[in-house]
Order: C-alpha cells, then sequence, then structure tokens
C-alpha cells in the first residue's frame, strides 16, 4: 500500500532490534479482553482509480453551483475563486505543516497569519484580531462569553434576526453554564427593534448581525450606544463578508467585538465546512480574547519575525481556567481568505461588493416590478425577503427541475414568515439568469 | 564530526526575504478579473459606506510571489519527518486533495434540498458508520470540528445524560497527563475539574480512582493510549468503578492511531470518544487547522447526539432535525464537511486491514526508535510503548542542555522537533510519534541525527544553546512579544 | 535557575509558603513575590492585579503572574484592603523579576490583623523551606 512503506524486510529487522519477534508482540502490554475480537467491518480497499469513479458518482449525485443556478445565501455564499487561490493554498509547506509552535521552522505560516489578522482588523474595524475559530456561529458565541467574562455578568441579548443557525449554537454554548439568553425582536422595516432593547438591563453583552439574516443593514451606531449607556458590550456580528468591502466597519460604528463567518473570502461552501470564524476586539479586551494570536518580535540578530504569543490565554497553558478550549482553530481557512484578499486588493473588493449589491437590487426591482411583494422596507447587501404567492410551492419545485433554486423558504426558521423566501445575489450569476428567474417565479 | 556531516540534512539555500502584504502592490493593480457589470450600478446612502476598504492592491504575480516565498520559509510532512508526539503526522495522501475539490461538493449549499444532496448525505453516513465501527461504538456525530469540539461535544452529552437522570452533576476526574484541552472543554460545561494522579507505571490505578468516584462526580476523561504513550492497563477496572457510581467515561481518542481493529473501545468501558480527522485519518493539518472532532457514543446515549443527525430512510439518506434530547447545535451547518472527504477517501482507500496494519507499524516505529535512543536519552517509562514514546532530558542536565536546546538542534540537522515540554508529569519531556508513514531510511537518519545531538551535548552545548542557525530566522524573542504585543501591521 | 545560595532574601520583611513576601509598616503593607518565585517563573510578561479597594482575607487569590509560559495564582498571604496597586506593573512587569522587593512591589493593604504578618515565616524559616524542597 502506497502510504505504508515497511517491507517484510523493513519489518524483520525493526522487530529484530525491539526485541520481539511479531507486530503482534507488540501488543502484549493490552489484556485481551480489551481487543477486537474480529477484523474491522469495512469495505476492501479501492484503487487511486475506484476512488476517483466512485467519489465522482457521489459528487454527480448533488446538486452545485457547477449545474444549478442557485439564489440561496442565508450563511454560505457562492463567490468566483481564482484559480492561483487553489495552487497557492495546496502549496505542501502551509497545507502539510503543523500549528507554528517552532517559530523558526514555521515564519512562511506566521507571517500569512499576521497578515491575516490585519486585513481582518481592518475590515472589521477593530484593533486586533484572532487567527481564527471554525465558523461565524462559535466565534459569535465565543464573543458572548468573551462579554459575560469582561462584564461579570450572567446574561446576554442577542437579535431574533441574527441567523436563526448560529443563534441554535449560541444556546447550546450557553446553556449548560445556565447564562440566560433574551432574544431582541426584529420590527416592520426588517431591522432589530431597538426600542425593545432599551427595556432590556443587565446583560453583559448585546450582538446584533449586519447584513441581518434578511439581508437587511441594521442601525449599529444606535445599538452600540445603548448598549453602551447599558454599561454592556456591543457585539456586531456578519455572515456575508464581502459586505465588508461595502458598507461601514463594524469597529467604527462602536462594536468592542466583531465576529463573523468568512466564508466568502476564496472558500468554497462545500455543503457548509470548512468556514472561517472571524473574530476581533478592541486591544482592551484583547488579553480576554479566545483563540490563537500570532504577533510580531525580533530574533537573536535582530532580524523581524513571527510567534505566537499571549499563550497563557490558552488550554494548553491555563487549562481550566482559559479563555476557550479551542486548539485547532481554522488556520488554513484563514490563510485562504488572506490570499483571495490579496488577489482581490482593496478597490477589488470594494468593486467586487458594489457588483453584489447593483444585481441582487436589479432582481429586487424586477421581482417588485412583477408584483411581488416586499416585506422589509430597509436597504439590503446582497440578500432580501420576498414575499412568494400562493402555491408557490408548485413553482418552486418545477423550478427545481429546470435546475434553478429559487431562494431559501423562512417557514422553518420564521413561522410568521412561512411564505416568504431569501433571496441572494452575488457576482456569480448573470443578468440574463435574473430576467429568467423573474420571469419563472411570476409566471 | 563526520558522522555529524553524514547525518546532517538540515542545510541552508537560498531562502528569500519577503515584505509584509501591504508593502508590496500599488493602488489600482488588481490580481483578479472582475465579471464587467450588466446591470445598472445600484447605491446606498452615503451614511452606510465606508471609504474604500483599506487593503492593497496587487497583481496576481506579486500575490503568487509572496505566497510561494512565505511558503518556502515553512517546513510540512512533505518536507520530512516531523515527529510531533500526539499529533500523528503522518502522510496527507493527495488523492483526499483531489476528491476534496469536485465541484459537486465545493459548490453544494448546506441548506438545498436533501433531495439534491444525495451524494454528500451518503459520503457523511458511511462515515459514521466507518468511524463506529473503528471504534466499536454505537452511533457518531460529524459535527464537532476539531478535537477539542469534540470534548465539548461528548462533555454535553454527559451532561444532558445525567441531567435527564435528574441530576447534572457538578465534577469530572481528569488525569494529570491529559491534554489542556480536556480540563477547557470541561469548564465549558460548568463542571469542576479534579485532578488525578497517574502511578508510578504512567497510567491510572483502579484504587486512586475510587478514592474521587462518587456520586456528585460526572465521570472520568481519559486519553488512551495516553499522552506517556502507554496503553492504561487498568482501563477496564477504572471503567467499572466510575460506571458503579452512575459515571460515564469520555475518551479522547487523539491516539486512536496506535489502535485501529486492535483495540475495541466499547469492550473497555468507553461511553463517549473523540476522533481527530486530522490526526489518525491523515487529514492536513494547514498550520493549525481545520480539523475535524467526530464523536462515537454507546446505544444510550445516541438520543443526546447533536442536531441534525444523517439518516437512512427508504427514499434515501435525510438530515433529521427531530432529536428531542439533542444537546443542541455546535456548528452553523453540518461540521468540516471538506474535511470529512478527506478522512472518508482515506478509509476507502486503505481498507480494513490497511488500517490495523498502520497502527500496527506506527507502534512498530516507535518502538523500534525507543530501542534505539535508549543509550542517548533517558526514557521516562522502561515499558513497551505504543505509538510515541517519552524521553526527557535528564542525562543532558549536567552539561547544562535542556529539551528547547535539543529540539531548536533538531532544526539545523533538518527535522521538526518532536512534542516538548508535555505531559507535564515527566519534567523535560520529549515525545516522539514518527507515524506509520516513515519508512526505515528516515527513521534512521533522524535517529543518527538525535544521537549526534546527544555527543553534541557533551562535547560542544554551545551549538546546542545558540540552535537553530539555518532556518529562516533564529530564536525569538517570545517575552517581548507577550510584554509588549504587537498583533497587526 | 539560580541556586539557593544565590537568592536574595532581605530581612525587612515576612514570607509565606506561596513565596509572597510582606513588608509591614504600621497601618499599610507591601505584598510581592520573593526572589525564588521570580527566578522559578523566567521573563515575567504580565501581572493582573485586583482593583483598590477590594477586600480579601489570607489565602484568598488576589491576581496572577504570567511567564511565556506559564501562569502562576498570587494568594494573599495576610488578609486585608486593597489600598493600592503597583501600575508601574503594567508597562514594566520585568520590575518583578529585577527588584522583586521594592520597584516589583505588587499591592499595598490594611492589614485587617496584624498578628497575621507574625505568623508568616522569617528569612531563616523560609529558607529552610526552600532547603527542604530542593
Amino acid at each position: 500500500m502506497r502510504f505504508l512503506p515497511h517491507t517484510q524486510e523493513d519489518i524483520q529487522e525493526m522487530l529484530g532490534v525491539v526485541g520481539v519477534d511479531s507486530l503482534d508482540a507488540l501488543f502484549t502490554t493490552i489484556p485481551q479482553e480489551c481487543c477486537c475480537r474480529l477484523g474491522l467491518n469495512l469495505p476492501e480497499p479501492l484503487t487511486e482509480w475506484e476512488l476517483d469513479s466512485h467519489m465522482d458518482d457521489l459528487a454527480g449525485r448533488n446538486a452545485s453551483s457547477a449545474n444549478y443556478k442557485m439564489y440561496m445565501g442565508a450563511g454560505s455564499y457562492d463567490h468566483y475563486i481564482p484559480t492561483g487561490l487553489g495552487y497557492l493554498r495546496s502549496r505542501s509547506e502551509f497545507l502539510t505543516a503543523y500549528t507554528p509552535y517552532q517559530p523558526e521552522i514555521s515564519q512562511g505560516t506566521l507571517q500569512a497569519i499576521y497578515e491575516y489578522q490585519t486585513l481582518a482588523s481592518r475590515l472589521m474595524g477593530t484593533e486586533v484580531a484572532t487567527a481564527s475559530h471554525y465558523d461565524g456561529a462559535t466565534a459569535l458565541a465565543e464573543a458572548l462569553l468573551m462579554s459575560i467574562r469582561v462584564t461579570r455578568k450572567k446574561k446576554v441579548a442577542v437579535s431574533q434576526a441574527i441567523h436563526p443557525l448560529q443563534r441554535r449554537v449560541v444556546e447550546t454554548y450557553l446553556k449548560p453554564t445556565g447564562y440566560a439568553i433574551e432574544t431582541i425582536p426584529y420590527q416592520a422595516d426588517g431591522r432589530t427593534d431597538l426600542k425593545a432593547l432599551e427595556n432590556m438591563s443587565d446583560y453583559a453583552g448585546v450582538a446584533i448581525q449586519s447584513p441581518n439574516f434578511f439581508g437587511c443593514i441594521e442601525d449599529l451606531e444606535a445599538a452600540g450606544d445603548l448598549a453602551h449607556r447599558q454599561k454592556a458590550l456591543f457585539i456586531a456580528s456578519f455572515t456575508e463578508a464581502i459586505a465588508l468591502g461595502l458598507l461601514k466597519s463594524p469597529g467604527s460604528q462602536g462594536a468592542d467585538i466583531v465576529c463573523g463567518e468568512g466564508e466568502s473570502f476564496g472558500l468554497s461552501r462545500s455543503y457548509g465546512g470548512p468556514g472561517l470564524g472571524m473574530l476581533g476586539s478592541s486591544k482592551k479586551y484583547m488579553r480576554n480574547l479566545p483563540g490563537r494570536l500570532i504577533g510580531r518580535t525580533k530574533d537573536l540578530d535582530g532580524r523581524d519575525g513571527f510567534v505566537l504569543t499571549l499563550a497563557t490565554r490558552e488550554q494548553h497553558i491555563r487549562r481550566e481556567r482559559a479563555t476557550s478550549n479551542i486548539c485547532t482553530n481554522n488556520s488554513l481557512c484563514a490563510l485562504t481568505a488572506a490570499m483571495y484578499l490579496a488577489f482581490l486588493g482593496g478597490s477589488g473588493l470594494r468593486e467586487l461588493a458594489e457588483l453584489n449589491h447593483s444585481k441582487a437590487e436589479y432582481l429586487k426591482g424586477s421581482l417588485q416590478e412583477s408584483g411581488l411583494a416586499l416585506p422589509f422596507a430597509s436597504p439590503t447587501f446582497n440578500e432580501f425577503v420576498v414575499r412568494m404567492p400562493a402555491g408557490f410551492d408548485a413553482t418552486y419545485k418545477r423550478l427545481l427541475d429546470q435546475k434553478i433554486i429559487a431562494g431559501l423558504n423562512l417557514a422553518p426558521y420564521y413561522p410568521e414568515l412561512a411564505d416568504c423566501y431569501l433571496m441572494c445575489v452575488t457576482e456569480t450569476a448573470a443578468k440574463e439568469d435574473l430576467d429568467t428567474l423573474v420571469k419563472e417565479v411570476t409566471s | 564530526m563526520s558522522d555529524a556531516l553524514d547525518t546532517k540534512i538540515g542545510t541552508t539555500g537560498l531562502v528569500l526575504e519577503e515584505k509584509l502584504l501591504w508593502q508590496r502592490g500599488r493602488k489600482g493593480r488588481r490580481g483578479v478579473a472582475l465579471p464587467t457589470p450588466d446591470v445598472a450600478p445600484a447605491t446606498l446612502d452615503a451614511s452606510l459606506t465606508n471609504d474604500g476598504p483599506d487593503i492593497p492592491d496587487l497583481s496576481e504575480v506579486e500575490v503568487m510571489r509572496h505566497y510561494t516565498r512565505l511558503s518556502t520559509w515553512n517546513f510540512g510532512v512533505d518536507t520530512g519527518t516531523y515527529p510531533l508526539g500526539s499529533c500523528t503526522m503522518k502522510y496527507n495522501p493527495k488523492t483526499n486533495e483531489r476528491q476534496a475539490a469536485l465541484p459537486g461538493f465545493t459548490g453544494a449549499h448546506p441548506l438545498q434540498p436533501q433531495e439534491l444532496s444525495q451524494g454528500a448525505l451518503e459520503m457523511m453516513y458511511n462515515l459514521q458508520n466507518y468511524l463506529a465501527e473503528v471504534t466499536g461504538l454505537d452511533a457518531t456525530s460529524l459535527q464537532p470540528a476539531a478535537g477539542a469540539h469534540g470534548e465539548l461535544a461528548g462533555m454535553l452529552v454527559i451532561h444532558a445524560y445525567h441531567t435527564a437522570q435528574g441530576n447534572p452533576r457538578s465534577k469530572i476526574l481528569i488525569p494529570d497527563t491529559a491534554h489542556g484541552t480536556n480540563p477547557a472543554s470541561a469548564t465549558l460545561c460548568g463542571y469542576e475539574s479534579i485532578p488525578l494522579a497517574s502511578n508510578d507505571q504512567g497510567v491510572l490505578s483502579p484504587g486512586d480512582v475510587a478514592a474521587l468516584m462518587d456520586e456528585e462526580t460526572a465521570g472520568i476523561m481519559v486519553t488512551n493510549p495516553n499522552t506517556l504513550g502507554l496503553f492504561e492497563d487498568n482501563i477496564r477496572e477504572v471503567a467499572e468503578v466510575v460506571h458503579a457510581k452512575g459515571g460515564l467515561i469520555y475518551c479522547d481518542g487523539a491516539n486512536m492511531n496506535a489502535v485501529m481493529g486492535i483495540v475495541d473501545m466499547k469492550e473497555i468501558g468507553i461511553d463517549v470518544i473523540h476522533l481527530n480527522l486530522h490526526k489518525t485519518f491523515s487529514t492536513p493539518h494547514g498550520g493549525g487547522g481545520p480539523g475535524s472532532g467526530p464523536i462515537c457514543v454507546t446505544a444510550q446515549l445516541e438520543p443526546f447526539l447533536p442536531t441534525p443527525r444523517i439518516v437512512k430512510t427508504a427514499d434515501g439518506y435525510a438530515l433529521d432535525e427531530d432529536c428531542p434530547q439533542s444537546v443542541g447545535k455546535l456548528h452553523t451547518f453540518y461540521g468540516h464537511f471538506g474535511v470529512m472527504l478527506r478522512a472518508y477517501s482515506y478509509i476507502r482507500s486503505m481498507g480494513p486491514d490497511n488500517l490495523k496494519k498502520a497502527s500496527q507499524l506506527a507502534v512498530l516505529n516507535a518502538n523500534y526508535i525507543k530501542a534505539r535512543l535508549m543509550d542517548s536519552y533517558q526514557i521516562a517509562f522502561d515499558r513497551p510503548c505504543m505509538h510515541e514514546c517519552v524521553f526527557s532530558d535528564a542525562r543532558q542536565h549536567e552539561h547544562k542542555v535542556a529539551t528547547l536546546d535539543i529540539a531548536k538542534r533538531l532544526m539545523d540537522y533538518g527535522y521538526h522537533p518532536p512534542t516538548i515540554y508535555f505531559p507535564l508529569v515527566v519534567n523535560g519531556a520529549i515525545m516522539i510519534e514518527p507515524t506509520e508513514t516513515e519508512c526505515k531510511e528516515d527513521l534512521d537518519d533522524f535517529i543518527a541525527a538525535m544521537q549526534a545531538i546527544a555527543r553534541e551535548a557533551i562535547e560542544n552545548p554551545e551549538a546546542l544553546h545558540q540552535a537553530p542557525n539555518n532556518p529562516k530566522r533564529r530564536r525569538l524573542d517570545e517575552t517581548t512579544a507577550a510584554r509588549k504585543p504587537i498583533l497587526t501591521g | 535557575m539560580k541556586e539557593i545560595h544565590e537568592l536574595s532574601l532581605p530581612d525587612d520583611v515576612r514570607y509565606a509558603e506561596d513565596h509572597e513576601w510582606v513588608r509591614a509598616d504600621g497601618e499599610t503593607a507591601r505584598i510581592g513575590i520573593s526572589d525564588y518565585a521570580q527566578d522559578q517563573l523566567g521573563d515575567i510578561v504580565f501581572v493582573e492585579l485586583p482593583p483598590e479597594g477590594t477586600t480579601l482575607a489570607k489565602g484568598e487569590e488576589f491576581g496572577t503572574v504570567e511567564s511565556v509560559k506559564a501562569v502562576s495564582e498570587l494568594y494573599m498571604p495576610v488578609g486585608g484592603e486593597v489600598t493600592a496597586v503597583n501600575a508601574g506593573l503594567e508597562d514594566t512587569p520585568e520590575s518583578v523579576n529585577s527588584d522583586p522587593y521594592n520597584d516589583g512591589w505588587m499591592i499595598e493593604i490594611k492589614p485587617s490583623d496584624p498578628a497575621e504578618v507574625e505568623a508568616l515565616m522569617d528569612k531563616a524559616a523560609y529558607l529552610e523551606m526552600l532547603k527542604g524542597s530542593a
């Protein structure tokens, strides 16, 4: 087997050195009752070529952006990824390296992630950013736990317009330690009801997503002012990172902690993972941040270099008192995001964001002109909610046969919006396709 | 000295300096081809928009050169031997990458109709079963995104089980050899970590466990094989002691690479185990992640697994959200699907006999290294090891050479150092895990380098104190980095 | 690491088992960590201290001291109210290494029970304790 180099001769020679006469003899310290009685019941091995066929078959039984027109976002977005990116992130020295605990031979990873931290903090508008978390949901959960640690209060306020699946992750994280989660409802225009927030008190942090799950752009500055008057931390989150190319950064709007999903930065959707949890905060809260941090320093010869730093926050040193249990993070995904941003550049990112917005507005306008209602009046970025006519279910299914996925039905997440669909348009949708969609949806 | 020259594959080459990203480029350069707008430009109110993101503009060529240069400063498994204990740095098969990159996988949206996701769901369903088979347990959740995440999932399952029994309990036993993620994960669940010392054989004693186990203790988090590279001989008795008081056994399965097809985790009394796909199942480390940390549980604990479950029905494969006793959700979607694809490809490539062989050869390689280095370094526990062996710097103390110096000098010889200063119970620990993918010649070269360094420690300790000299940077000032952190540029 | 005979052990302080020292001066007492403690920790990078006005009992944790690779809790050698903290340690935590008994002082308290100070070890007893555990 090509991944197992040992020949029979190798094995015999090595057994001789060890002083036992068979491979089985290496396991005599294991009591008999602990051993497998039978062999593993797994399929026989496939050659590389058989595996290729098998995986082609599995992949072929999925709809994907390769063969379907998908107008869905909801935390997972379709963006063009430059070919060069695939080459760079696949370089063995990046791909097969371990965590950079030995900095002298890890300067590639360390400088690249320091660069990622810098770009991430600039886009989020924070003073510092961590080296990555698993996804936007766990980053949000960590941000809320951080606000609890900093303020020592036991309650958080979370907007109902935050991605519903992310809110479920937050519940899972906060429940066992008994922290309370108060939900801030959304209002008629699709944004969080800040009047309701005014009536809440005594919370450690308030979390608002912008653009929110409905695609609506929130009034972060007002929310932040409210939170600060209540002596709470303001946490702003996002699921569509491209929006950071166009909208005011959450940090500039008063967010103490910013978190979100970075999948749009050059990672493919890949049925939901791996994505990229982004997290940043003011320097004031730096020592309370969870996750790895890379810092700049000098070596013995006075040359600039990079190292993992502030490790005393982390589990391998602080153990049960660590700021988080995270060890392995999503480093290669952070590296990919930095590479993507490098390919795009600031001006490219701005243009891309504007293009996303324009295409979504075009679809929005066309659907409205065709007579469909938009329940929420607030400005949106590249996602918006549309109310479909009765019986749309059948149309939706018909469109699936035409390899068109006409948005995401909100019924499972917001029963009061059961007849509504969340539509997403990115730079990957051509005008003719949008025209076709409008025609089909309204016919 | 000629020995040293023959064994030293580490040398210098033309390693180029490279500026920071924002020191490159020029405003207006572009590294991508953006689509030509085919709709009218829409604008947002100026009160909502920023002045343009502060990201440098580079051409495609500059981006390629920037990152290609950075990559040359790194050391990966493809570069050379990477004997990091408890990390299982085995070879990452390239076929895995080909499979994970198929457009039918990369372009799939997690919330697309399930009937249009049968390929993805079938892969996940089968992977669940394969992992259950390897561990001997009954049910799997692929949702946790890393080992520590799996530990949290496991602790939440234990917490939910006890809550359903009427008392969540408040404590958990954790051996002193445990990885730091164990107590950190317990804390996230509201459990107090009660430390438990290993005995002088390096394993747990049932008597010590019995002394601490009571009805307020939810259970114990064991690592087996443990972080000293030893099989926990008394594990069945330990499990009985804990079960007798209604507790559960969590197993940190980071060291599964030693026992695939050899040990049945369910037989020894484990109730929940996490696996590291980026260790045992060959998915690449990526410089720190992404990983994947699925958990396997007994049938008794299956109802508590995270939502959704991946199930098989008469119509095909589906996501089941109807899990009333589930601990909830730990990831926005289903976990690290791309990593699962790689692990699945690995298992399909290896087959059952080769997985067992991998464990046998991993253990052979570690014992071979142990046998050949025992003359040069102090072995922590003189008994047969599993897939990793632990030495210390005890013999090098008199020459004022520490584990750190040995590790740094190994880089000059052309190797990534082993794990150092872990586990904490061994002073100056040097934990070596070669994995099964190292061939004999590479092992012999690594052993020769370690022996040469042991001689240098006596004849020329200053060479070790000054090491490393060959990599791009020499020892870095971690003290100033922590005193005056500079985290962005 | 220093040999025991190389350690600085002033006469004008009392020592606790956890290696904190106390210099009592009438109504106030200053607290820090001993030369042995700073030597064991290595280069100190950060010291976390309680806010002024906090009242803590003998044995309660009053803060932490960090090196690059380790964290140690700091325990009150005697009980009292924190009246001052050494703000200078935020910028120069290394003072704890270079001058643990003076510039490296950590907190000033108003002791609640002077008898607790007397109950601590003098230089000779602390030295014996260090030798015993060597």
